[in-house]
Parts: structure tokens; C-alpha cells; sequence
């Protein structure tokens, strides 16, 4: 049978025409408007509470709209992006270093190896310096010099220091500052905050988004909540791979609904393996950790330059040692982008020059640098995240160089969204990591944080009045026969998956996935590894309904309910990642593809077959997908050969 | 390591609950406290058993979802951790544990070890943050910060919101954590003009929530992940009075 079948391509983006640097002042000046008074007649419902959904909320309530939100955690400040560490970009230039919007713009559409939109990676620029300020006012304890002033460091993919941070804790002091403003609002009454609140699926109404279905994670009633429009804010789908960065309850759930209901979801195989993680340390591994990118400005990465070189660092002398990275890529070194890092470290690794127990890792040293600045000075800007590490492997950093390894960290794709970030179903808006937006096939370090802000914040804000204000819709209620299928569809879902009572836990599985996502559809793809990954997937998807084992009823707290719903999706997006990968004949950025590479091994670009949006219609369980293509035209950024040498 | 673990299970609200002991064996000196319930869960689910409900989610000690109270001590045994990142090569092979939730008026139990904490989000609703609506804000570098301020204000907005402090208080008080913001704030220029009125309505706002008083039992700091210092609680005290004096209402805003 065939994998997929190709539909019509995607016309329009609905980006003004004109200069690309007008284009957001255009589309402002052209949103409609909703008048005040009318705002507060309108509901929005607003999934998740992370800095795209929190900003988000936070905004449109501040602005008078009715605003309903929901998260799965027991609060909204514990959105996943309370765990980013290093920084948020912005083209403020307070460093006088040659950066600019139009720079920062460069490099996000070339850091993305030209795999996004000009129009969107120009207005995130655009909006960054608003940002700083946004989060400055809010009291956002941002780093600082001595005289005052905010403290900027550099980050992968840049040669410029455009990146503000709070310490190692830069999302939770942006994510408290969103939490706060949205606390203010529903203090004020105007924002109803649904915490432990699970949405299991999109309601549709005459072909519009109007409402979803939750699941109360407490006491497990399903309930149907209606809306004029529907924002997801509901992150990254990284734990497919049920090993990631990404926090335990981080789910694809809300935005595969959507698809299912007919919503694009684009470039689904375009995942960042983050090359700074704490390696693996055996079976019971539950999650990775992340050891932020800003440790690669002070340490340096190297292996032995021999194979199966077993002494312990401290012994192995510098002529013996190889900075790979140093010597690879001389002009950004140890600051090359993290897909080029990334595989760079598989590469020694699979020379057999890995390190540590189980060979798949690689030093990150900082001796030189404590040397140079002195230990305080490491400690300073580093402390809380080599305590960190060091309660994780019981290792001190200041005294032996960290290991480190690539691991699944963030998910460049997600549901296709047009310049107004709303999907191809009118009044679904899709903001932060669950678009698939503006990084392309890679997201440069420090960006997340800021497209989930600039989109919350500001962007959704405009675009979302210009679609409200075509209304008033029809009023409609949970009694709607759409609404009345969308729950009961939730209710029997919810009971197939009690009703199993095999004999494996959701856990077995979700990690068996994991291992074929991360050996066939990881750091490195091949034609023949997708193909049979693509059939284990459907195996093992059918061995999951037959045998998976769901403890409980669904009328109370249930958490390996929560985690099997949450499992049955990864499934279905697994296999649509495998296709895409399979389809997508050339590498860029975070996809490689091992038939398609450089003589010296680096990405190859095909730009004549490639140079566009995969976005994947859904037609029914087990039939081919739609592909639907979104042409990529650079006007101002000219593909090349991205070269970090 | 094999080890006991007595377990505080409780089906509901409504439930009495008590402690249940579950013998758990080869468990790896690596894995953190987490994988090691779940390593009993998984047992506990293939046996038809129900599992041990805990709340956890980033698992590296900054969303402050987790937190159990390990032998009696909030998140364990080892200071400036959450329970996340505890790890099993704290504990001795052979050893019994305690594993119980946080214990206070303001967080009733929901289910085993699960608890709800909703009363610190009320606490920051009421007063909790600058009025910055978006769009309004000056540019970044318009007010400098003294770098000591800055430093000091990020130091208490370190908090995870975690609520260890208030299950090692034997008031159950939330006061570290309301400390905790106020302090944060009220050292920045940016906080100035809410100074007052928001210390009365987050001081308020946490009395109605059932917390008990601050005693100065001095509890809290030393069971507090990210060392948030007593002497924040000693900032609000102080301020609490000026606004007191002040005769400052509490209507966020004014
Ligand atoms: C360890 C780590 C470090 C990082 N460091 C950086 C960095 O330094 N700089 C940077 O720019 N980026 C960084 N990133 C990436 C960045 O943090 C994320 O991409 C970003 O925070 C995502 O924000 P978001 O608002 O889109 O989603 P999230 O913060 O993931 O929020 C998702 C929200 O949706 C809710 N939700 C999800 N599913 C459902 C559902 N079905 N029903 C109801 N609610 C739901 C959740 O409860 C949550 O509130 C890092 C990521 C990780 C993992
Ligand atoms: S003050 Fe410390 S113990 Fe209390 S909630 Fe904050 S981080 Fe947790
Ligand atoms: S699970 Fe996030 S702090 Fe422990």
C-alpha cells in the first residue's frame, strides 16, 4: 500500500506582499479590530500555560476577551518551559556588536538551514527587542553588569552576544513573569484557570474550531467547553522518543487531536537532538537532562584521539586529546549549531572513541576556562548547573570534565500554521513549539523562548481579533450534536483503553517506541531503517491495544490513564514521522539522511526537490496521508551551504 | 540495594488512608527516587494493584511539581534537592523508607502522596506581580538595576513553588514562599509602586488560604530545594508594618 498520496499545494500564506521588513507593520495595520466593548463577549480558550499559553492568556484577557485556560500540571507556572536554562535571544545590540533585526533574521532562516518562511523569521526578529522589554517590566530578574545594565552571552549558530538570561534559569524567570501576569487576570476574574485539566479533543462546528473536550485529571469527568476560537499552546512532541529533554507529561495529545480533526500538521520529522545531555545511565532511565548550551562558551568538547582510549581524563595528555569540534569547524568551534554538534559527537562515538561506561559520550572540560576566569568566576555564571550534574552522577565538574551526549530535545515541526499562526481550520491558532513555524529543519539555542513569547505576547494578539471580529458566531453550547459526538468519542476512547487489561504497562511500550524513533528516525535516517521502522511501529501499535495494561477506572485520579491516552498518540505521530523523514530525500538541518551528504559528511540540501513545508493532512485510521506542499521562496536570505567552518 | 518502603496510601479526600510496606529490590544506586517508585509501580500495575500516585514532571528540580516528605524530611535526605533529583546512592542497601505527602491544612491530600497546592497560586493572584499589561512597557534599559539588587531579587525568584517549606513547618505557614516573591519585587524599581499594597494582599490572601502563622521556627529555609533565606520573611515583616502604617489598602493596583 502506499505511504502517502500528494494533494493540492498550499497556496497562500496570507504574509502581505512588499518589503519583508513592512510586512508585520502591513498586516497590523490591516487586522481588523474588535471593539472593546464587544471583547468581552467573546471567549477564547486558550490549551496549555507555558510562555506561549500563558503570554497568550495573560494578553488577550488583559485586552477584555473571556479567556478559559487550561494545563495538565497542578499549576500553570509548571509549564515544561519553567525548565529552559540558558537564554532568549533578542536584536537589541546593547552590545554594539554589528547585530541587528535584520541579523538576527539572517541567522534564524540559516540556522533553520532554509527550511522556514521569510515572512515569519523576519517579524520574530522584529518583535524580540519588544520582548526584553515586556519581561524588564514585569520584574524578570534578567542577568546584569556592573553598572547596571543586562548582561548578554553568546549561543550556538550566532557570532554575536544577543542572548539575555536569568542565571541557568532563564524559562522559569520568563515563564514566573507570564504566570504572575496571567494570575493578575484571573485574580481580576477574567481568565478561568483550568489546572489538571487534559484536553482529548478539538470540537468542530461548521468546519470552525469552537471548542475541546477535557478530561479533570482529579476527579475524571469528561466535559465538553465551547469558545468563539481555540489557541493551542500545548508545546513539543520530543517524548515520542519516550527518552528526552522534555518533562514526563510533555504529550503530542493535543495538537494529533487537531490533526485528526483536520488540521495540517507539518514537517513532523524535523526533531533537535540537543548535543549537551547528561548520558544515559541504564535501563531505569526515566528522562534526560539537559546540560545547557551556554556551558559550550567556556567548555571545550573532545575525545581521545585514540580508539578505546580507557584512562581516566586527568591522565590523558593535550597532544593526546581531540577537540573536534576546534578543529572541524575553526571559525565557530565549540559554538557550532546543535544538529552540526550533535552528530559530530555520534561520529567519535561511532569511531569508538566515545567515553564514560557505556561509550556513547564525549568531555566537556572546563579547566581551561577555570583556569582563565578562576573558579568563581565558572561558579557564577554555571553553579546551579553543575550541582546538577553533580547530583545526577555523583561526579564533580570543577574537578573532572562533564560527559555529555546528544538527546531529543525539541521538535522544530507541529501543526501548519499561515502567517496569522491560525492552522487551516478557521479559528484554530497554533502558537510556541506545537507550530511548526520559524526554525525550519533546526532552531537555533535561546530562539524557543523567544518565538513562544513574540507569538503570545504579540503576534496571536493581533492576528486572533482579526479573525473574532469577522464574528459574531452562532452561539452554540455543549448540548450541539458536534459537541455531544466529540465527548462521547473521548468516553469510548477512554473505556477501549481500560478495557484491555493486558498484560505489558503503558511504560514497556511507550519505551519500546522510543528505541525505534531513536535508532531509525534519530540522528541519522536511512530509507531501509525508516521502512522498517514504519512496519515495527504498526506491529507494535497493534500489540499495544491488545495487551497494554491500564490499572483503575476512569472515574478518579489515574495517571497511567493519562500516560496510555498520551502513548496511543505517539504511536499514530511515529509512523507520520517516519514517512515524512522517508519522503524528505535529502538532509537539512536536524534531518539527515545518510544518502544524502557532502563528501566531508555535512548536510546536503537538495533545494530543487525539497525547498518546502511538508504539511500532512490526516484521511482515516491506517489510510495514506495527504501531502500538501508550501513552496519556500527566499527573497532576502540566499540558501547556501550552511558553513560553520 | 533492596530495599523497604512504607508508602502513605489513600484513595481519596474522603479516605483515612495509612502507611502500606512494599518490599523493592534491585534498585540501582543511579536511579533517582522517581524511577525507583516507578520501578514499584510497574510492579504494582502487572500485579493488578493500584499504583502509587505521586505528582512529578520535569524531573530535574525546577517545576516544583514533586515533593515528598522521605523519612520526615521534605524532598529527603540531601539538602538543596528536590525529589526528583534525589538520587538512590543517598540511601543504604537494606534501609527502610518513609514516603509520605506534604502534610498541611492548606494542602489536602488528593490522592496517596498527591496533594493540592492551589493556594500559592492564590497567594500570587493576590498581589503577586508588577502591572506590566503588555505593549506598555519602556524600553529594557531605560532603569538600571544595581547588579546586588538584581543578583538578590533573582536569589529569591529562584523559587519552585514546590511547598516543601510549609510541610517542614510545624505551623504549616507559607510564609518562605510569599517571603519569597515579596522579597524578589520589592528589590527591583519595577516592583516599587505595588510595594505595599501587595504585600497586604499576598499576606491576606495566604491567611485566608488556611496557612498557619510564621513562628520563626526557622524550618523552612533549611527544607527549601533552592535555599530561599529566612531573612526574606524578615523583608516582608518589615514591610507588612510600613504598609500597616501606611494605611496602603489592598486593591492590586492602586
Ligand atoms: C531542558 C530544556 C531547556 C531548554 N532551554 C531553552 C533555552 O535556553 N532557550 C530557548 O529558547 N529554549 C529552550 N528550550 C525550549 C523551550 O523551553 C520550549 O520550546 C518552550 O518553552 C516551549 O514553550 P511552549 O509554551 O510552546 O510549551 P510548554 O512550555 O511545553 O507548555 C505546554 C503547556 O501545554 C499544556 N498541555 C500540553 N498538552 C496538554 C493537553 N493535552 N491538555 C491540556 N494542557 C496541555 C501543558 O500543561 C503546558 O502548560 C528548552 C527546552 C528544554 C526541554
Ligand atoms: S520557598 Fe523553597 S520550599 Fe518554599 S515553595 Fe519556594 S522553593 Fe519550595
Ligand atoms: S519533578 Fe519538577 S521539580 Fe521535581
Amino acid at each position: 500500500m502506499e505511504l502517502f498520496t500528494e494533494g493540492d499545494p498550499i497556496a497562500d500564506t496570507k504574509a502581505p506582499a512588499g518589503p519583508v521588513e513592512k510586512r508585520w507593520e502591513t498586516r497590523r495595520f490591516e487586522a481588523k479590530l474588535v471593539n472593546p466593548a464587544n471583547r468581552r463577549k467573546m471567549t477564547v480558550i486558550v490549551v496549555g500555560t507555558g510562555l506561549a499559553g500563558g503570554s497568550a492568556a495573560a494578553t488577550l484577557a488583559e485586552q477584555g476577551y473571556h479567556v478559559k485556560s487550561y494545563c495538565y500540571q497542578d499549576s500553570p507556572r509548571r509549564a515544561h518551559s519553567i525548565a529552559a536554562q540558558g537564554g532568549i535571544n533578542a536584536a537589541k545590540n546593547y552590545r554594539n556588536d554589528g547585530d541587528s533585526v535584520h541579523r538576527l533574521f539572517y541567522d534564524t532562516v540559516k540556522g533553520g538551514d532554509f527550511r522556514s518562511r521569510e515572512s515569519n523569521v523576519h517579524r520574530l526578529a522584529e518583535v524580540s527587542v519588544n520582548i526584553i522589554d515586556q519581561c524588564v517590566a514585569q520584574g524578570v530578574p534578567f542577568a546584569r553588569e556592573y553598572g547596571g545594565l543586562l548582561d548578554t552571552r553568546s549561543f550556538g549558530g550566532a557570532q554575536v552576544q544577543r542572548t539575555f538570561y536569568a542565571r541557568g534559569q532563564t524559562g522559569q524567570q520568563l515563564l514566573l513573569g507570564a504566570y504572575q501576569a496571567l494570575e493578575r487576570q484571573i485574580g481580576l476574574g477574567n481568565v478561568e484557570m483550568n489546572a489538571r485539566h487534559e484536553m482529548l479533543e478539538l470540537v468542530l462546528v461548521d468546519g470552525r474550531a469552537r471548542g475541546i473536550v477535557v478530561r479533570d485529571l482529579v476527579t475524571g469527568e469528561i466535559s465538553t467547553e465551547m469558545a468563539d476560537a481555540v489557541v493551542l499552546a500545548s508545546g513539543g512532541y520530543g517524548n515520542v522518543f519516550y527518552l528526552s529533554t522534555n518533562a514526563k507529561g510533555c504529550n503530542v495529545t493535543a495538537t494529533w487531536r487537531a490533526h485528526r480533526k483536520g488540521a495540517y500538521f507539518a514537517n513532523p520529522c524535523y526533531t533537535q537532538i540537543h548535543p549537551t545531555c547528561i548520558p544515559v545511565s541504564g535501563d531505569h532511565q526515566s528522562k534526560l537532562t539537559l546540560m545547557s548550551e551556554s556551558l559550550r562558551n567556556d567548555g571545550r568538547v573532545w575525545v581521545p584521539k585514540t580508539k578505546g582510549d580507557d584512562r581516566s581524563p586527568k591522565d590523558i595528555g593535550e597532544d593526546e586529546r581531540d577537540y573536534y569540534l576546534e578543529r572541524i569547524y575553526p571559525s565557530f568551534g565549540n559554538l557550532v549549531p546543535r544538529d552540526i554538534a550533535s552528530r559530530a559527537a555520534k561520529n567519535v562515538c561511532d569511531e569508538g572513541r566515545g567515553v564514560g561506561p557505556t561509550k556513547l559520550g564525549v568531555y566537556l572540560d572546563f579547566a581551561d576556562a577555570i583556569g582563565r576566569l578562576g573558579r568563581k568566576a565558572i561558579e557564577a555564571k554555571y553553579g546551579n548547573l553543575f550541582e546538577m550534574y553533580e547530583r545526577i552522577t555523583g561526579e564533580d565538574p570543577y574537578e573532572v570534565p562533564m560527559r555529555i551526549y546528544p538527546a531529543v530535545h525539541y521538535t522544530m515541526g507541529g501543526l501548519w500554521v499561515d502567517y496569522d499562526l491560525q492552522s487551516n481550520i478557521p479559528g484554530l491558532f497554533v502558537i510556541g513549539e506545537a507550530n511548526f513555524s520559524d526554525h525550519g529543519a533546526n532552531r537555533l539555542g535561546a530562539s524557543a523562548l523567544m518565538q513562544g513569547l513574540a507569538d503570545g505576547y504579540f503576534v496571536l494578539p493581533t492576528t486572533i481579533a482579526n479573525y473574532l471580529a469577522s464574528g459574531p458566531l452562532e452561539k452554540v453550547d455543549a448540548s450541539h450534536p458536534a459537541a455531544v459526538e466529540a465527548r462521547t468519542d473521548v468516553e469510548d476512547r477512554v473505556q477501549r483503553l481500560l478495557a484491555v487489561d493486558g498484560d505489558r504497562t503503558v511504560d514497556s511500550f511507550h519505551r519500546e517506541l522510543g528505541q525505534i524513533m531513536w535508532e531509525h528516525c534519530g540522528m541519522e535516517r536511512s530509507e531501509a531503517g525508516l521502512r522498517k521502522a514504519i512496519d515495527e511501529i504498526r506491529a507494535l501499535r497493534e500489540q499495544f491495544w491488545q495487551r497494554v495494561k491500564v490499572s483503575g477506572t476512569g472515574e478518579e485520579l489515574n495517571q497511567s490513564l493519562e500516560k496510555a491516552g498520551r502513548v496511543a498518540d505517539f504511536f499514530e505521530l511515529a509512523e507520520l514521522m517516519c514517512i515524512d523523514a522517508l519522503h524528505r530525500e535529502e538532509s537539512c538541518g536536524g534531518h539527515f539522511r545518510a544518502e544524502h551528504q557532502t563528501p566531508d559528511g555535512e548536510a546536503q540540501r537538495d533545494d530543487d526537490r525539497f525547498a518546502y513545508v511538508a504539511a500532512w493532512e490526516f484521511t482515516a485510521d491506517g489510510g495514506p496521508s495527504v501531502l500538501h506542499k508550501e513552496d519556500l521562496k527566499f527573497e532576502y536570505v540566499h540558501p547556501t551551504q550552511r558553513s560553520y567552518k | 540495594m533492596n530495599l523497604t518502603l512504607r508508602i502513605w496510601r489513600q484513595k481519596g479526600p474522603e479516605d483515612k488512608g495509612r502507611m502500606v510496606t512494599y518490599p523493592v529490590d534491585d534498585v540501582s544506586p543511579d536511579m533517582s527516587f522517581l524511577e525507583m517508585l516507578d520501578v514499584l509501580n510497574e510492579r504494582l500495575i502487572l500485579a493488578g494493584d493500584d499504583p502509587v500516585a505521586f505528582d512529578h514532571d520535569c524531573r530535574e528540580g525546577i517545576c516544583g511539581m514533586c515533593g515528598l516528605m522521605i523519612n520526615g524530611d521534605a524532598h529527603g535526605p540531601q539538602r538543596g534537592t528536590t525529589a526528583c533529583q534525589l538520587h538512590m546512592r543517598q540511601f543504604k542497601d537494606g534501609e527502610t523508607i518513609d514516603i509520605e505527602p506534604w502534610r498541611a491544612s492548606a494542602f489536602p491530600v488528593v490522592k496517596d502522596l498527591v496533594v493540592n497546592r492551589s493556594a500559592f497560586d492564590r497567594i500570587i493572584a493576590a498581589g503577586g506581580y508588577v502591572t506590566a499589561p503588555t505593549g506598555s512597557a519602556p524600553e529594557a534599559h531605560s532603569t538600571p538595576v544595581a547588579k546586588a539588587n538584581a543578583d538578590a531579587a533573582f536569589e529569591s525568584a529562584a523559587c519552585i513553588g514546590c511547598g516543601a517549606c510549609v510541610a517542614a513547618c510545624p505551623n504549616g505557614s507559607g510564609m518562605l514562599f510569599t517571603a519569597a516573591k515579596l522579597t524578589q519585587l520589592s528589590l527591583l524599581p519595577q516592583g516599587q509602586p505595588e510595594r505595599y499594597t501587595r504585600v497586604i494582599g499576598m499576606v491576606d490572601a495566604h491567611d485566608e488560604a488556611g496557612f498557619g502563622g510564621c513562628t520563626n521556627a526557622g524550618e523552612c529555609t533549611p527544607a527549601c530545594p533552592k535555599g530561599i533565606p529566612l531573612n526574606t520573611i524578615g523583608r516582608l515583616n518589615r514591610d507588612y508594618l510600613a504598609a500597616t502604617a501606611k494605611g496602603a489598602n489592598n486593591t492590586p493596583g492602586s
